[in-house]
């Protein structure tokens, strides 16, 4: 395998050009670094600044996005230039009936990015979550341990380097149970 | 905390740093009440995802295990000190924890003082499996996760897939889909009213709940083969059209789901034990709802009017009349009558869907995601090919992103796919309500009764699959 990047083939659908609805607009006017990002089915996308997502997603909170949805993360390994993988946080308002994903580009042998935990505390098990399967320390967290594998599992399964079925199956203090 | 250290083997003779074995060694005398490591604990250990003592646990820690993080609403006084508590270890194996679901509770008396649930004995890698997986096949997967509600994981993957394609169903494909996913609900429903019964000790609840699901299992094996995991609805439409007399067989399910929930309500809402084992017990507020991503019933159930199906309608299911239950009080017992009125608007979408359904395809006339008719194969080479590109190969999908949320039966089940413009996703996750509402389990659990928390598992009707994952 090259290390060289692969650019993905372009969608064929015509992406819409994005705009956003009003309450989103005025928050990300107040965030002048947040770009949009094109999405082919016309979702309303932002990346920031992995160092300003609890800012953004508390001035997300203050514009109406009451509903915490989902924190996941993507290994973009050599699929693109820049950060390796995106901190993906998915939030819902309800009285706008509007949706919004934020996106954030971390990088590193350990990546880092805060805790929205203070804003959110829903967010603890999906940083959690996000920590176990891709290696992704959350700074802030009140408790950052391993979710669905034992403590004692080395590495992190949804890392595109961890292909299925190249590691021997760990079965976790069969040693000592007679 | 580094790789290095989660690493650690406990009788490995390398010492691991200060910090964490300190940590771990405390956790064990704490939970065992001896400085003696004996088989039986390390086997149950689950290190530093355990609860850990109050006074090594960050206030946050304490507080979100208590419940009390969002909302304080603490009715008893927090006076309890660490000799006067107790831990009980409650699962992985325990009949009221409806599967491998842990919860760690912290006793004073009967009162629960904190709750940690303990996940991922279930956990198979199934988003990882999704990777492997064409978008064809993906189906197959997805609908192992909730493992009461297949059909829903399978249009949720469906219509994300689609949404990428930019394919359109015609309106029976459509209409298929909501007769399917509205029976689902039903059953996914009467397998929690079973249980629900079950576990405040009417027995014969789970009788009559899985005598009427059967009903409906019985009519997802004559359409898709299977009782479970169906795979019926797949990327471009589903998999076969309805069988001959399906209509015979849903109106036999009209008729006969209500007639066995008036036995419900006979056997449950009139029950003044059931009434006092629910009534005020699991509180759940609004903000809370919000805070923790909680979705579905128990929102509802705390009056908030949320419903996916009316607010983003998918799959053409604004086209048929429902209402939405709403709860008052947000407790065991709105649950239960917002989960039993949702039975009802289900079937009545489904009589709306037995009389209105479309004739036409039952899939996708796009050629690149449909295979040829069975008859075009016998006939023509180039069909023949194609059909086995598109069992073995798989479509390839646009390179995007998407989320797409549905109202499934226990809140709202959500399926964020990546595709690089191959025939399989490059990332495939789920958003799984059962995993946001596991989470809020401290806030319904502490500070009631340990009785009381066998009650308030059951009302927010966990799946393991779904949690896990």
């Amino acid at each position: 395998m090259s290390e060289e990047i692969v650019t993905p083939e372009q969608g064929t659908a015509e992406a819409p050009k994005p705009v956003l609805p009003p309450p989103l607009a005025e928050v990300t006017g107040a965030f002048p670094e947040a770009t949009l990002e094109e999405s082919a089915t016309g979702q309303n996308v932002v990346r920031v600044d992995a160092g300003r997502l609890v800012e953004f997603t508390q001035a997300c909170r203050d514009a109406g996005f009451e509903m915490f949805i989902d924190v996941t993360a993507v290994d973009y390994r050599r699929q693109r230039p820049g950060p390796r993988y995106d901190v993906v946080i998915l939030l819902l308002s309800l009285q706008h009936n509007l949706r919004i994903r934020i996106l954030a580009g971390v990088d590193g042998e350990v990546p880092t990015a805060p805790s929205i935990t203070s804003v959110y505390p829903g967010a603890n098990f999906y940083e959690r979550e996000v920590y176990d399967l891709f290696g992704i320390e959350f700074t802030g967290h009140p408790d950052l341990t391993r979710i669905m594998l034992p403590d004692d599992w080395s590495g992190h399964p949804l890392r595109k380097d961890s292909p299925v079925g190249s590691v021997p199956i760990q079965f976790k203090g069969t040693n000592k149970v007679q | 905390m580094s790789e290095e250290t989660t690493t650690e083997d406990k009788g490995a003779p390398s010492t691991p740093p200060a910090s964490e074995g300190e940590r771990r060694r405390l956790q064990e005398m704490w939970a065992t009440g001896t400085e003696e490591p004996s088989w039986v604990t390390a086997s149950t250990a689950e290190g530093a995802q355990l609860m850990l003592p109050r006074d090594n646990a960050s206030p946050d820690e304490v507080a979100e295990e208590g419940g009390t993080l969002v909302v304080d609403d603490r009715l008893f006084d927090e006076d309890a000190s660490e000799e006067e508590t107790t831990i009980l270890n409650m699962g992985p194996q325990h009949p009221s924890t409806h599967g491998v679901l842990r919860l760690q509770l912290e006793l004073e008396g009967e009162i629960v003082r904190r709750v940690k649930p303990v996940i991922g004995y279930l956990h198979t890698g199934m988003e990882k499996t999704g990777e492997t997986l064409t978008f064809l096949q993906g189906p197959t997967n997805v609908t192992r996760m909730d493992y009461l509600a297949p059909f829903h994981n399978e249009l949720c993957f469906s219509l994300a897939t689609e949404a990428l394609l930019g394919i359109e169903l015609p309106p029976r494909a459509q209409a298929i889909r909501i007769l399917m996913t509205e029976l689902n609900r039903v059953s996914s429903h009467l397998t929690w009213v079973a249980t629900q019964g079950m576990d405040l000790g009417a027995l014969s609840m789970m009788i009559y709940g899985i005598r009427e699901r059967e009903l409906l299992l019985a009519f997802f094996e004559k359409t898709t083969g299977l009782r479970m995991n169906h795979n019926y609805i797949r990327p471009g439409g589903v998999a076969a059209d309805l069988p001959d007399g399906w209509e015979d067989d849903v109106a036999e399910i009209l008729q006969r789901i209500p007639e066995g929930m008036d036995d419900y309500h006979d056997l449950l809402t009139n029950n003044p034990i059931f009434l006092g084992r629910t009534q005020g017990v699991g509180v759940i507020t609004p903000e809370e709802c919000f805070a923790y991503g909680i979705t579905g019933p128990p929102l509802r159930a705390a009056g908030v009017d949320w419903d996916l199906r009316k607010s983003q309608p998918y799959s053409g299911i604004e086209q048929y009349e429902f209402d939405v239950p709403l709860g008052e009080h947000g407790d065991v017992y709105d649950r239960y009558t917002v989960r039993m009125e949702e039975m009802r608007q289900s079937l009545r979408i489904v009589a709306q869907v037995m009389e209105t359904m479309p004739a036409g395809d039952y899939r996708s006339e796009d050629l690149k995601v449909t295979p040829p008719p069975r008859k075009r194969i016998d006939e023509s080479m180039e069909a023949l090919i194609h059909h086995f590109k598109i069992f073995t190969e798989g479509f390839k999908v646009p390179a995007g992103e998407h989320y797409q949320a549905i109202e499934g039966p226990r809140g709202e089940l959500g399926h964020y796919v990546v595709s690089n413009g191959e025939a399989k996703p490059w990332r495939l996750h789920c958003r799984t309500p059962s995993f946001a509402n596991i989470q809020a389990l401290p806030v319904m659990m502490a500070d009631q009764l340990i009785a009381d928390s066998i009650a308030i598992i059951a009302s927010i009707d966990p799946v393991l699959g779904d949690v896990d994952r």
